[in-house]
C-alpha cells in the first residue's frame, strides 16, 4: 500500500502544481513573469513572523502576499509609480525583513526551498479546496484578463471590470504561492508559477489549448520532480522546478 | 439621412488632475452620420471618445439616444506574435458562431468556404495578422455588441484592407447597408472631406462642427493646427 504520507504530499503537489500553471499561463501572457516570480518572495518575512510566534506559516505567508499585492494595487491607482518598480521594492524589503525575522538558519532554509515532507492530511486538503477555488474563479475572470493584456481601453469599453478583477487575480496568486511554499520554497515558488506557461506558450495558437497545457504541465511536474527527489534522495523543492526546466527546454522543439 | 439626433452633448467638461482636456463642448450627432473628428495630437479626441463611451469623469452632460448600444473600435494596437489566442477565440469573447460568421462578411471577408475562412482566418493567431485584417477584425468585434453607433479611433489611412477597398469606404458600406452612424477621428484632412458629411474640429473646445466644405475654412483650419498646417502654409525656416 502506498504510503499515506506520500499520498498527501504527491496530491498536494499536484494540485498546487497544476493551479499554479493555470494562473501562470495569465501571469506569462501579461509579461508579469519576473513579478511573479519576486512578488512570491514577499512571503518570506510572513513565515518568519509564523515561525518566532508560532502561528500557521501558510496563513501569515498568505496575509503578507495579499497585503503586498494589495498594496501594489493601491499604490498603482494612487502614484502612477511603474507596477515593476513597486513590485522590486517589496521583494527587496520583505528580503530583508524575513532574513532579520527568522531566527534560525535551518529554518530559513526550509522558507526559502520548501520542505514538502511536512505535509499532512489537513494541509492536502486546504491544498485541493484552494486550487479548485483557484480554477472556477480563474475560469471566470480569464476572458477579461485576456482582453485586458491585448488592450485595456478594449477591455474596459466592452464591460471588463479590469482594476476589480486584477485585485481578484492577484488574490489568486497570492493564494497559490502560499500553498506553494511548503510545496518548494519561496524562492523557487515563482519558477513553478511561470515555467508551465513559458512552455506552453511555446506549442500554442489558442488560447484554450496555451491554458490546458499549461496546466497540465504544472500538474505533471509537480508529482514526477517530487519522486524522482525522493528516489535519489535529492531536495524536493529544487528537483520540481527542474523538471519545469525540463519541459521548457523540449517545448522549444515544438516551437510554432 | 434622417434628422434625429442619436447624441447630444452639452457644456461636456473633462480634467485630468486640474488640466482641461475638453472644454464646454456642445454638439449634436444625427442618426446616419458619418462625423470626423480631427484636431492637432493632444486635443482631446481620444479623450472624448473614452468621456462618450463612460470611461473617464466628466461635468455637463451628453446623451444616447434610448437604447443605443455603441460599438468602439480602439486606436490599433500591436498583438504579440506569439500571443497564443487566435481569430475565433477572440471573436467568441463577444458572439456566437453565427453571428462571427455575420459579422465577418459584413466587414467584407468572403465567407463562403468555410473550410478556408476557418484555416486562414479563425484559427489564426490575432498576432500575425496583417494591419488590415487586424483592423477589420477589430470592427467585427464591435459589431458583434449589434451597436447603432460606431466610434472609431483612428482608422490608418493607406492600409490595404483588401483589393481597393479602404477603411473608409468600410465604413461607408456599414453606414448604408447597416443603418450605423459613424463616428471616427481622423489626422487627414483629406479623408474627412471625401468620406465625412459632418466634422468636429477640436482642440480642447469646439474650434468648427458642421459638414466639412461648410466647417473647414482656411481661417478655422488656422485656428485649430496653429502653424501646423503644413499643407496650407508654405514657411521657410
Amino acid at each position: 500500500m502506498i504510503d499515506q504520507n506520500l499520498l498527501f504530499t504527491l496530491i498536494t503537489a499536484g494540485v498546487v502544481g497544476a493551479a499554479a500553471g493555470y494562473l501562470g499561463s495569465i501571469m506569462v501572457l501579461r509579461r508579469l513573469a519576473l513579478a511573479g516570480d519576486v512578488l512570491s518572495h514577499v512571503a518570506l518575512p510572513g513565515i518568519g513572523i509564523a515561525l518566532v510566534y508560532e502561528l500557521n506559516p501558510f496563513l501569515m505567508a498568505f496575509v503578507f502576499l495579499f497585503a503586498a499585492s494589495w498594496l501594489i494595487w493601491l499604490l498603482e491607482k494612487r502614484t502612477n509609480l511603474p507596477t515593476d518598480a513597486l513590485i522590486g521594492i517589496l521583494f527587496v524589503a520583505s528580503l530583508a525583513i524575513g532574513v532579520m525575522i527568522i531566527p534560525e538558519l535551518e529554518e530559513l532554509g526550509e522558507a526559502l526551498f520548501g520542505d514538502i515532507s511536512k505535509i499532512d492530511f489537513l494541509d492536502s486538503a486546504l491544498a485541493v479546496i484552494l486550487s479548485v477555488l483557484v480554477f472556477i474563479i480563474g475560469s471566470k475572470i480569464y476572458k477579461g484578463l485576456v482582453l485586458g493584456t491585448i488592450s485595456e481601453d478594449l477591455a474596459i469599453a466592452n464591460g471588463v471590470k479590469l482594476r476589480k478583477i486584477n485585485l481578484l487575480f492577484m488574490i489568486l496568486v497570492a493564494a497559490v504561492v502560499a500553498l506553494g511554499i511548503k510545496v518548494v520554497g519561496t524562492l523557487l515558488m515563482g519558477a513553478l508559477i511561470i515555467v508551465s506557461g513559458t512552455a506552453a506558450k511555446n506549442l500554442s495558437q489558442s488560447i484554450t489549448r496555451y491554458a490546458s497545457l499549461s496546466t497540465i504541465f504544472g500538474l505533471a511536474a509537480a508529482p514526477s520532480g517530487l519522486l524522482i527527489a525522493r528516489a535519489y534522495e535529492l531536495p524536493p523543492g529544487p528537483m520540481i522546478i527542474l523538471v519545469g526546466i525540463g519541459i521548457f527546454l523540449l517545448s522549444l522543439f515544438g516551437r510554432k | 439621412m434622417s434628422n434625429e439626433p442619436i447624441l447630444k452633448v452639452e457644456n461636456l467638461n473633462v480634467a485630468f488632475d486640474g488640466n482641461k482636456i475638453l472644454e464646454d463642448l456642445s454638439f449634436e450627432i444625427k442618426k446616419g452620420d458619418i462625423t470626423a473628428v480631427i484636431g492637432p495630437n493632444g486635443a482631446g479626441k481620444t479623450v472624448l471618445f473614452r468621456t462618450l463611451l463612460g470611461l473617464v469623469p466628466y461635468s455637463g452632460k451628453f446623451l444616447w439616444q434610448d437604447g443605443v448600444k455603441v460599438g468602439y473600435v480602439p486606436q490599433r494596437f500591436i498583438v504579440d506574435r506569439h500571443m497564443p489566442l487566435s481569430v475565433n477565440e477572440f471573436l467568441s469573447y463577444k458572439g456566437g458562431r453565427n453571428k462571427i460568421a455575420e459579422v465577418l462578411k459584413w466587414v467584407g471577408f468572403s465567407t463562403h468556404d468555410e473550410h478556408h475562412l476557418i484555416h486562414h482566418l479563425l484559427n489564426q493567431p490575432l498576432g500575425v495578422l496583417s494591419g488590415g485584417e487586424l483592423q477589420k477584425i477589430l470592427i467585427a468585434f464591435a459589431l458583434l455588441g449589434n451597436p447603432k453607433v460606431l466610434l472609431f479611433d483612428e482608422p490608418t489611412t493607406g492600409i490595404d484592407i483588401g483589393g481597393e477597398e479602404t477603411i473608409y469606404n468600410l465604413l461607408k458600406k456599414l453606414r448604408d447597408e447597416h443603418d450605423l452612424t459613424i463616428i471616427f477621428i481622423s489626422h487627414d484632412i483629406h479623408v474627412v472631406y471625401q468620406y465625412a458629411n459632418n466634422v468636429l474640429c477640436l482642440n480642447k473646445e469646439k474650434i468648427c462642427f458642421g459638414p466639412p466644405h461648410q466647417a473647414l475654412s482656411t481661417e478655422e483650419l488656422k485656428k485649430l493646427y496653429g502653424a501646423e498646417v503644413g499643407i496650407y502654409s508654405h514657411t521657410h525656416k
